[in-house]
């Protein structure tokens, strides 16, 4: 009889997600394997194929001995339907063994909206989703990704976090598990000894109380650990441990290309940005080590595509040394080369025409806000002229289609700032008008808006998230004041952000209605055909928390955070220096220019900040 | 232009037939086989499979059309060179510096499992042999445009049944597979639309070789 996962697939869509068996997937002899780690992504196949930090974990695991590292992906719905069905528990690609069979169960979280598929994987699993429901050493749950950045809303469901980069840490993690399996520690004894590693974060470890208005009263680490968690990093990139034997898919996947980093951290401090602190300081690989990298990723997968990836690439320094090499080689190759993230300046335009010998791509400014005064307060400088003298060079060059993207309720926003949007549109039209190479093809100008989420570990981490009424207000006002038919506005419902807020500054008393959520429904939030708003707000209500807290109220600069446990390397004093500077309307130049104390320097033992 | 015979089978059955191409594209990047691009605004490597494959079915008789971009190799060394890069499932079986006219594919071998959990029904060997016998049958074809009724009789060259255990009843059939063109999966259809009793618990096709107008087996 054919196995039931063979009848099932000819009945779902896109079946080769579930089955492995890519070019340079890793098979291990079970026999000399002495940990398995199922290492999980909470989202689909071709979202989590596509995320760099999976591949690399995924070879840092595999190159130990006696460790074999299995993935994992969220199951679409109509896959899930028929696992319930049939009571077919959830899979590793590799070997398609149950989840439960393994030793350890990781998961990777970049994106609050997550939460819940990281418990419905769990129950599809069969493995209890509470910490404390699972006495024994084999299932052991532990995450990392920017979540780990603030992980109360999750404290409950995952035995431990480890913070920052994972190159060097998870080594150390699995080499103590192995240890413990070998010597038949308890789950208790190990997670005892785990918490010993620095950037190790055991949520039961420590105690939250909170006063009568509802904010923390105290926060207390039993058990030895460290009040403070300081996220890991590499010092050395160009020393990391780099895969450029990668799998390659068997299907299409959202970036199905060879994916190379530049460098970590950011030197532009935009004032609402995570990733611009958190993951600070700057340390760049060189454009020797990523040329040799680039080849080999290139010759053993046979992508035709390759891009150079990094928060703000134009900021890379040997960016002409590297292109220079790589736009040769590509085009023998007839490889294609993207380089996205470049900052609206000279060098920049320089290389998008040489870029486009082949195609031409879109161009696109995240301008975040509509006027001067306001991108100040937000320290995104990007400068109207900047924008215009860059759609002026693209216009006549013969582009004519633009994206513009920006952010409504951002601190001090005023209505003056929201119809400083439809002047700056306005004035690309007009530049549009008056350098075109070729009018008949019209203009196109795509505007977006998003809702302003505040996020820990930034200068915004206290600010006051707008209502959403307020905020489908400002949407409404802006969208009046759009009078060419050249202009596609689209504004998101504020449904997921409002949540996304409650996640991302959210503590321990979220943990019920993660799951009460998960009990009615809630699962592949990130997609529109399946977020149900209404299933968060039944579970709010059933668990009695009020979502506003965590949003519209705001948080006092002399309040416990529920992330002040963890450490990223930026200081609270310099995050709260530059929110005053924000409201200063004051703009603090970039980490090249001169340094601005964030602090995350002091991650560093061998080499100095690269910014 | 040279073409290849590959098979594909086992869990690279549910790689689609965009992917699949893409598959072949990487897989001769990585053998350094610089495959011929096409012209234009947007260059693509050049390769083409003659009859695109379902989903799910696995088959024997895979042909894939290729040009390289200038460089002499053999044969046996893309053969080698290719099956080096390729994942599990697919394998090639035969390089030719020259393929016949596509056009001239006509026939195909098909095999058609169907398992009964509960054993073959009783008179089941018999009643699905009349069924094919029968002067017309009509049976409902996916096309671009919607649901085509179309009678797959004159399409069936040759057709048996042979029971293969208690479970396990097989149909090994010759068929047009170009204009017009009969999917095998339209033998289950039949079956489950006229003996419904009949209509197995799970089955599936296979491709076993392909044939020209005048039976020769075609390459």
């Amino acid at each position: 009889m054919t196995q039931l996962l063979q009848r099932i697939l000819p009945t779902v869509q896109k079946p080769a997600r579930y089955t492995g068996g890519e070019y340079n997937e890793v098979i291990k002899n079970k026999e000399q394997v002495r940990v398995r780690v199922a290492f999980c992504f909470p989202d689909t196949y071709e979202i989590g194929m596509s995320n760099v930090g999976m591949r690399i974990l995924y070879g840092v695991m595999n190159e130990m001995d006696g460790v074999w590292c299995e993935r994992v992906f969220a199951p679409w719905d109509d896959m899930e339907k028929q696992m319930r069905a049939y009571n077919l528990p959830l899979w590793a690609l590799e070997s398609q063994d149950p989840v439960k069979d393994f030793d350890m169960i990781a998961f990777t979280i970049g994106y609050e909206m997550s939460y819940t598929n990281i418990l419905n994987m769990l129950m599809l699993a069969g493995i209890p989703l509470r910490s404390k429901d699972r006495t024994e050493l084999k299932n052991i749950v532990f995450a990392g990704g920017v979540c780990a950045f603030n992980p109360e809303p999750f404290a409950d469901f995952i035995d431990f976090f480890a913070l920052g980069e994972g190159e060097e840490v998870t080594p150390e993690i699995i080499r103590l598990y192995d240890l413990a399996k070998a010597e038949g520690w308890t789950k208790d004894a190990f997670l005892l000894q785990v918490s010993k590693i620095p950037g190790i974060y055991v949520p039961s470890f420590y105690e939250h109380s909170y006063n009568e208005d509802g904010t923390i009263r105290q926060i207390i680490a039993k058990e030895g650990a460290p009040t403070v968690v300081t996220k890991r990093i590499v010092e050395n990139l160009d020393g990391a441990y780099f895969p450029t034997k990668m799998i390659v898919p068997s299907t299409e996947i959202v970036h199905d290309r060879a994916n190379l980093e530049l460098f970590r951290g950011c030197i532009r401090g935009c004032r609402f940005c995570q990733a611009g602190f958190s993951c600070r300081p700057v340390r760049k690989k060189s454009a020797a080590v990523l040329l040799k990298q680039a080849v080999e990723l290139l010759e053993d997968s046979g992508h035709n595509e390759i891009t150079l990836s990094s928060l703000s690439t134009s900021d890379y320094r040997e960016l002409k040394e590297l292109t220079d090499e790589m736009i040769p080689y590509c085009e023998q190759q007839k490889i294609r080369l993207s380089v996205p993230s470049l900052r609206a300046d000279n060098f920049s335009r320089e290389l998008m025409q040489k870029l486009q010998t082949v195609r031409k791509s879109g161009l696109t400014f995240a301008a975040e806000a509509g006027t001067q005064r306001l991108r100040d307060v937000i320290n995104k400088n990007l400068t109207e002229e900047e924008i215009l003298t860059t759609c002026a060079n693209a216009f006549s060059g013969g582009w004519n289609n633009v994206k513009l993207y920006f952010m409504l309720g951002l601190p001090t926003e005023t209505d003056e700032d929201v119809l400083g949007i439809a002047e700056l549109v306005f004035k690309v039209i007009n530049t549009w008008k008056e350098h075109a190479s070729n009018k008949k093809r019209g203009l196109r100008i795509h505007v977006a808006t998003a809702y302003f989420v505040p996020k820990p570990h930034t200068p915004f981490q206290w600010e006051k998230q707008i209502t959403p009424d307020e905020y489908l207000r400002r949407c409404r006002l802006l969208k009046d004041h759009f009078y060419s038919k050249s202009i596609e506005y689209n504004y998101h419902a504020p449904d997921l952000s409002r949540l996304e807020a409650v996640m991302a500054r959210g503590d321990r008393r979220l943990c019920n209605v993660i799951e009460k959520a998960v009990q009615n429904g809630a699962r592949l939030d990130g997609w529109d055909e399946f977020f149900s708003y209404q299933a968060w707000l039944d579970a709010f209500e059933a668990c009695g928390v009020d979502p506003d807290f965590y949003t519209t109220r705001g948080y006092g600069t002399d309040e416990i955070l529920p992330w002040d446990t963890m450490d990223v390397g930026v200081t609270k004093e310099f995050l709260l220096r530059e929110r005053n500077r924000a409201y200063e309307e004051k703009v603090t130049p970039d980490c090249r220019y001169g340094c601005s104390g964030c602090g995350a320097n002091a991650l560093l033992k061998e080499v100095g900040c690269d910014a | 232009m040279p073409r290849l015979l590959f098979e594909k089978k086992g869990n690279a059955i549910w790689v689609s037939h965009l992917d699949l191409m893409r598959i072949f594209q990487r897989a001769f990047q990585r053998a350094k086989l610089p495959l011929k691009h096409s012209q234009g605004f947007n260059p693509r490597p050049m390769v083409s499979i003659a009859l695109p494959l379902s989903v799910g079915v696995d088959s024997a008789c895979e042909l894939l059309d290729f040009e390289l971009d200038g460089c002499a190799v053999s044969c046996n060394e893309i053969l080698q060179a290719l099956n080096q890069n390729l994942i599990s499932g697919i394998v090639i079986r035969e390089v030719y510096e020259q393929g016949r006219k596509i056009r001239d594919l006509s026939v195909l071998r098909c095999c058609v499992t169907l398992e009964y959990d509960q054993g073959i029904p009783n008179g089941a060997k018999q009643a699905i042999e009349k069924l094919f016998s029968q002067e017309s049958l009509i049976v409902p074809k996916k096309t671009k445009t919607g649901l085509q009724e179309q009678n797959i009789i004159p399409m069936i060259r040759s057709l048996e049944l042979q029971q293969i255990d208690d479970n396990i009843l097989q149909l090994d059939a010759f068929v047009c597979c170009q204009n017009p063109t009969l999917n095998p999966a339209q033998l289950i259809l039949a079956i489950s639309r006229y003996l419904p009793d009949l209509e197995p618990n799970f089955s599936r096709c296979s491709r076993v070789e392909v044939f020209d107008a005048d039976g020769k087996i075609f390459r």
